[in-house]
């Protein structure tokens, strides 16, 4: 298939924009529940709206996706206030109240499921697909759901955008302000679920929670400013979702969910190795010229003080590698003198200063 | 008289169904006291990955190697979400949810590319096939044994092995780590240990029960005997009874509904968990309920009938 008759495929157009959606929605709120220490949250709901899928079904008896996304939202709502009820009013800690929720409402929508299975309905087949998501099978009519949803959504949020930002840093100070923490917490919960809702048909509830940790995670590492990162978390979304669905279009076979997940698993991946100034590879580059830095001022300091002595003899890799450099730099000249190597003037200078601080600091 | 009750289908699924939850539950006790019981979540979906790794490796789809397989995939999931922690660039929650979707996502990619030749596919994932285990057996004292029940009670026993030889270290290193630390109790890996016995477990589990429903045997018994009591050890038994109680009512009702066998079950772990939430005598919501009301009342009543 070549890129022109590719970007004219109805399937795959509906493909790339059910994706992008995802990516619009799940990123922005994804930040939300992973700088609240949420993330495994979205992974309960998103199982826990197993349930609510087949629970339509059955009162339907069809697979429209507006019945479907409201039966969904309801069972990951209900999950996420039976985890609220469970830790706030017994011993059992987030975790185990996470765990609880999200295996029993996914064991309630299995056993729903082989219900609906045995009902021997004709329409029912495709529902499992559920599970990993089954982006090719997204229709026009699902779009504008999924796009009215993410409207919806993010219009909510840009409403009450100082409140969220506020409970979500210093919840603390938010209320001695009097401001309704409990219900805007909630409510940042119940938009969590709309992600999930969205994210059914392209990615499944099963693989979820990557959808909504991941694009946040990574632009957590490029931003300080919550504005920016959700901006952020929205591109990358939006980039593993059309690449990975892009992808599987090209490979035939291969699931669009797992690939979505993979491609923004790498993103972060990147992010965590790239970013600017939180970047592990920047950290590392930063080590090394410090103990360059280090092994020259040694240098200097030792030729200063032992003329005489030979430098290169018995001299390491490194040693000899910091020699060349000093040199390229105009500091040392090699000699004929018995250690090989000699200060110039301007070599004199530099050495002088890094006596004075180095004795300075350990008389 | 014992062949004839091991020929019936209902017997063997539902000793399979009380293994599960008796050898999920050892090791879901130590995960919901240390409160680490979202790791059973993501060592469930990371040992597709395993599975598929092995069996590519080995063409072996069941069996001490794949054992040893999940047990090793546990491990590394437990270790990729640590090194992500470590870098202090993401939180330890966060860390989890990005690792095993990952894990998971390579899992199902794999089984994409070799699907026509393998016969684990996604359905059996999610769901297992806990009401085939007597198809599958093997001959043991001249009796049909079905191959899962054998499997899962050597996981039971190692497991027990394990918990009743470092019992009173496991129990120092899940209530007081440091002080386990300063006597040399290594609580580290101690945890190591016990975090790829839940693994194997899973594994064992998996043709069963499937990934997700692991979950629940391993946390939702575990979580309610933490409701009834403060004891360790009674925590086990109470698993145990719960898992069996499950076992046996699961089985019936999914019977009686025709719907999947260990999914009812795991509903019916839940429903244990609802009622010692509700009802239990120390912690549960109606006792505190009571007790608030009784010591509400109490000042107008004379002190003696207290």
């Amino acid at each position: 298939m070549s890129w022109l008759d590719l970007l004219t495929d109805y399937t795959f157009q509906n493909v790339v924009i059910g994706a992008s959606l995802l990516g619009l929605i799940s990123g922005p709120l994804g930040c939300f529940a992973v700088l609240r220490r949420q993330s495994l949250l979205g992974d309960a709901i998103s199982h826990a709206a197993l349930p609510g899928i087949c629970l339509s079904f059955i009162i339907t008896g069809s697979r429209d996706i507006g019945g479907i996304m409201i039966g969904a939202l309801v069972t990951g709502s209900l999950a996420a206030l039976l985890m609220l009820l469970l830790t706030r009013k017994s011993r059992l800690k987030t975790d185990a109240g996470l765990g609880v929720c999200l295996s029993l409402f996914f064991a309630v929508g299995i056993v729903l499921l082989t219900y609906i299975q045995g009902t021997s309905n004709a329409s029912q087949g495709g529902l499992e697909a559920f599970l990993f998501g089954q982006a090719a099978a997204t229709l026009r009519s699902d779009l504008w759901v999924m796009g009215g949803v993410t409207l919806v959504t993010l219009s909510l949020l840009a409403a009450f955008w100082k409140q969220a930002k506020l409970v979500t840093f210093d919840a603390e100070y938010a209320r001695t302000l009097g401001m309704p923490t409990t219900a805007i917490e909630a409510t940042l919960t119940a938009m969590v679920a709309l992600a999930v809702v969205v994210g059914l048909q392209m990615v499944g509830v099963i693989l979820m929670a990557a959808m909504i940790v991941a694009p946040a995670a990574a632009a957590r590492q490029w931003s300080r400013h919550l504005g920016s990162m959700l901006a952020i978390a929205a591109g990358v979304g939006i980039v593993s979702g059309v690449s990975g669905a892009t992808i599987s279009t090209l490979s035939r076979g291969l699931a669009t969910g797992p690939l979505i997940v993979l491609t923004a698993t790498i993103i972060v991946l990147l992010s965590l190795a790239l970013a600017p100034n939180r970047g592990l590879l920047w950290g590392i580059v930063k080590h090394y010229r410090q103990k360059a830095e280090l092994q020259k001022r040694q240098l200097l300091y030792t030729l200063y003080k032992h003329p005489t002595r030979p430098a290169t003899r018995r001299s390491t890799l490194s040693a000899r590698l910091t020699l060349a450099r000093l040199k390229r730099q105009g500091y040392l000249i090699r000699s004929q003198g018995e250690a090989g190597w000699g200060l110039t003037a301007t070599g004199q200078a530099k050495a002088r200063q890094v006596v004075a601080t180095f004795e300075e600091v350990a008389p | 008289m014992i062949a004839e009750l091991l020929n019936s289908t209902a017997l063997p699924i539902i000793l399979v169904g009380a293994m599960v939850g008796i050898a999920s539950s050892a090791v879901g006790t130590f995960l919901v006291l240390r409160g680490n019981s979202m790791l059973s979540d993501a060592i469930s979906h990371s040992i597709v990955f395993g599975i598929v790794i092995v069996w590519i490796l080995t063409k072996q789809q069941s069996g001490p190697v794949q054992l040893i397989g999940a047990a090793l995939t546990g491990l590394l999931t437990v270790f990729l979400t640590e090194a992500l922690a470590n870098t202090k660039r993401v939180k330890q929650d966060a860390a989890i949810g990005l690792v095993f979707p990952a894990l998971f996502s390579i899992g199902v990619l794999l089984l994409n590319i070799y699907a026509h030749d393998v016969h684990i596919d996604t359905h059996t994932v999610l769901l297992g096939e806990i009401g085939f285990v007597w198809l599958d057996t093997v001959e043991l004292f001249g009796l049909p044994i079905p191959q899962a029940l054998v499997s899962m009670s050597v996981m039971t026993l190692i497991n027990y092995a394990f918990i009743g030889l470092f019992y009173k270290e496991l129990k120092l290193a899940t209530f007081d780590p440091a002080l386990a630390k300063t006597f040399g109790f290594m609580p580290t890996i101690l945890f190591y240990v016990l975090l790829m016995l839940t693994s194997s477990t899973a594994v064992a589990a998996f043709d069963a029960v499937g990934a997700v429903l692991f979950i629940a045997f391993a946390i939702v018994p575990a979580s309610a005997a933490y409701l009834l009591t403060d004891r360790l050890w009674m925590m086990f038994v109470i698993g145990a009874l719960i898992s069996i109680a499950s076992s046996i009512s699961g089985y019936f009702l999914a019977v009686h509904f025709n719907v999947s066998i260990g999914g009812m079950m795991a509903v019916m772990t839940g429903v244990f968990l609802i009622l010692a939430f509700l009802f239990g005598p120390r912690y549960g919501l109606m006792t505190q309920v009571l007790k608030r009301r009784r010591a509400r009342q109490a000042p107008v009543e004379p002190p003696a009938t207290m």
